[in-house]
């Protein structure tokens, strides 16, 4: 996997911009490099589902051009990965699924739309959790991503694509989602920085809907710097996306150095109760960190917390329910063979297009939605959904942001908790409370426990992704964690 | 709602009105499933919500933004129907429905 000189991996984002700019290497040169690189990972990690070479070298081109003319932004030039989700123009967008392996999307996304313009190089499109719907990315028709830190172990999901080339330095950033965790649980367990920013703080247009109050676009980066670059270029007031808000954008990297002396951090109670000693002991070490940098701590507790993944695991079945009914084999994506009439053509398609654990939760979503049981499941889950946004609320009225761990666990095995749903979902313990309330976190990497990278995880209030930016920062000027690169991807 | 288990026609039920073919093995397996995650999620009705307004948006108070009611968009029928599974004389087509 000999990649120059140059490109030493394990360069930031930023990093790699500064060497475009110093023009120590073209754009064309690094997308060709890392072109090698990911074709080298894929038969070993499975990241990506479509490569997209030439594409990828034709707008390498356009961002050379732009930075001899000294027109280049922070982004010009820099090779990235969309996850599967995100649509494409004239290039395949399957979001996982073999209902879209044959999907050509139309149009661009509003984030990849804007990536663009902001001249990044798409190398392809990454590996995912079939329609997001998953913790561990073996959910994906195309096979599972594997963790580059321990290949017999998963890299987390739903954007374990995005997570793993991230991790083994095939790309310095990849766009993810994050619905119960999907960003911050495969950023740990790959020992990377993800941020899923505030729910509408990122156009939802052109990704693939799963659970529409709860999925949010956002990165999946080697550190909070070039979280912040890409996050500045993602975010904006999109009048195709009814849910996106119509704030100014800052620049999210402007503020990175500011000093986090006064900062008041919350120790979530319900984060701490029952969790693993060794995880426990790296969350205490990372706080002293912030101490140090003249923090202050403060317990603080969210007593409806526990009932998130109850909470979630009704809404957004339900959702979903909702949104895959589009998937009837009439206008795109698959039809099965041979229909006896319109019914047989629906539930045939349905069944052989979705995969298990799809069409788990679409029977799920249907089941808390049908006639009886409404009040019982759905409004009762919107309800609890409340009084967790409620006790976030009041929280932040305390304290700034809130510091936990982001999993449970380090990576599993493939195949460990494929057997029973609910072991599953419980990966997410942690982090589904964020989108529940809508708010935005980020998970960087804190150490690692059974040599394996575990996250913490900084929550703030709707909108303070800068708080959390510079937090994390702040951090990772501190620590070099973030600078751990998998063994045989160096 | 203490009782969370799912019997087989409760299963073939759903699954019609989900618009998903299941097979006769495939039963039990949704009737434990289902019954396993719906017992989970029953842990809701330890939360007190007497009075509460169920959650309806992730962002306090915003609401659905509307548009107005004009044209926005391109006729690109012929590049969206190229992903369609059978399409004639710009028109989607399904099994004959009317007999």
């Amino acid at each position: 996997m000999s990649t120059g000189a140059h490109f030493a991996p394990g360069r930031t984002l930023a990093e790699l911009a500064a060497g475009l700019r110093r023009r120590e290497f073209s754009s064309a040169e690094l997308t060709r490099a890392l072109l090698g690189r990911l074709e080298a990972a894929q038969p070993t990690l499975n990241a990506v589902i479509s490569i997209t070479g030439e594409e990828a070298l034709a707008q390498a081109q356009a961002a050379d051009r732009e930075l001899a003319a000294g027109r280049a932004g922070p982004l010009t030039g820099i090779p990235i990965l969309h996850k599967d989700i995100f649509c494409t123009s004239g290039i395949r967008t399957t979001c996982g699924s073999r209902m879209l392996d044959n999907f050509v999307a139309p149009y661009d996304a509003t984030v990849v739309a804007k990536l663009k313009s902001a001249g990044t190089v798409m190398l392809g499109k990454a590996n995912m959790d079939e329609f997001a719907m998953g913790s561990s990315n073996e959910t994906s028709y195309y096979g599972p991503v594997r963790n580059p830190w321990n290949t017999s172990l998963v890299p987390g999901g739903s954007s374990g694509g995005s997570a793993a080339a991230v991790a083994a330095r095939l790309v310095p950033a990849a766009t993810a989602t994050d619905t119960g965790g999907s960003i911050r649980q495969p950023a740990a367990l790959c020992g990377v920085t993800g941020l899923k920013p505030t729910y509408g703080r990122v156009s939802r247009y052109g990704m693939i809907a799963f659970a529409s109050s709860l999925d949010q676009g956002g990165v999946i980066a080697l550190s909070a710097e070039d979280a912040a670059l890409v996050l500045t270029a993602m975010a904006g007031f999109d009048p195709r996306d009814s849910t996106s808000v119509d704030l100014p954008v800052p620049d999210y990297a402007a503020t990175l150095n500011e000093p986090i002396r006064g900062l008041r951090i919350g120790l979530l109670k319900e984060f701490f109760d029952g969790l693993d000693p060794e995880n426990a002991q790296r969350i205490r070490e990372a706080l002293a960190v912030f101490e140090r940098l003249g923090a202050q701590l403060k317990e603080v507790s969210l007593p409806n917390l526990p009932l998130s993944v109850p909470a979630y695991y009704v809404v957004a079945p339900a959702e979903c329910s909702s949104n895959l009914a589009r998937y009837d084999g009439v206008r795109f994506g698959y039809r099965c063979s041979d229909p006896r009439d319109l019914s047989d053509l629906y539930k045939r398609t349905r069944a052989e297009g979705f995969g298990a654990e799809v069409k788990r939760r679409i029977m799920i979503g249907t089941y808390v939605l049908s006639a009886g049981y409404y009040d019982a499941y759905y409004l009762k889950a919107q309800r609890v959904r409340k009084l967790i946004a409620d006790d976030f609320e009041r929280a932040f009225g305390a304290v700034d942001v809130l510091i936990g761990p982001t999993t449970p666990t380090p990576a599993f095995a493939l195949g460990a908790k494929t057997a029973d749903p609910i072991t599953m979902y419980l990966n997410d313990i942690y982090t589904i409370g964020a989108n529940l309330a809508g708010l935005p976190a980020i998970s960087v990497p804190c150490g690692f426990m059974q040599q394996l990278p575990i996250g913490l995880q900084i929550v703030g209030p709707r909108f303070a992704e800068s708080r959390l930016l510079t937090a994390a920062h702040a951090y990772q000027r501190e620590t070099d964690w973030h600078r751990r690169i998998p063994p045989g991807y160096e | 709602m203490a009782d969370h288990s799912v019997d087989a026609g409760k299963v073939r039920a759903i699954a019609h009105l989900a618009r998903l073919e299941v097979k006769e093995a495939e039963i039990p397996v949704y009737q434990d499933s289902l019954s396993r995650i719906l017992a989970f999620v029953g842990e809701l009705d330890r939360a007190e919500t007497t009075g509460v307004t169920p959650m309806a948006h992730p962002l306090p108070g915003a609401v659905q933004r509307l548009r107005a009611d004009e044209e926005s968009e391109r006729d690109e029928h012929e590049r969206f129907q190229a992903n369609a599974p059978q399409v004639e004389a710009s028109l989607y087509l399904v099994p004959k429905v009317i007999e």
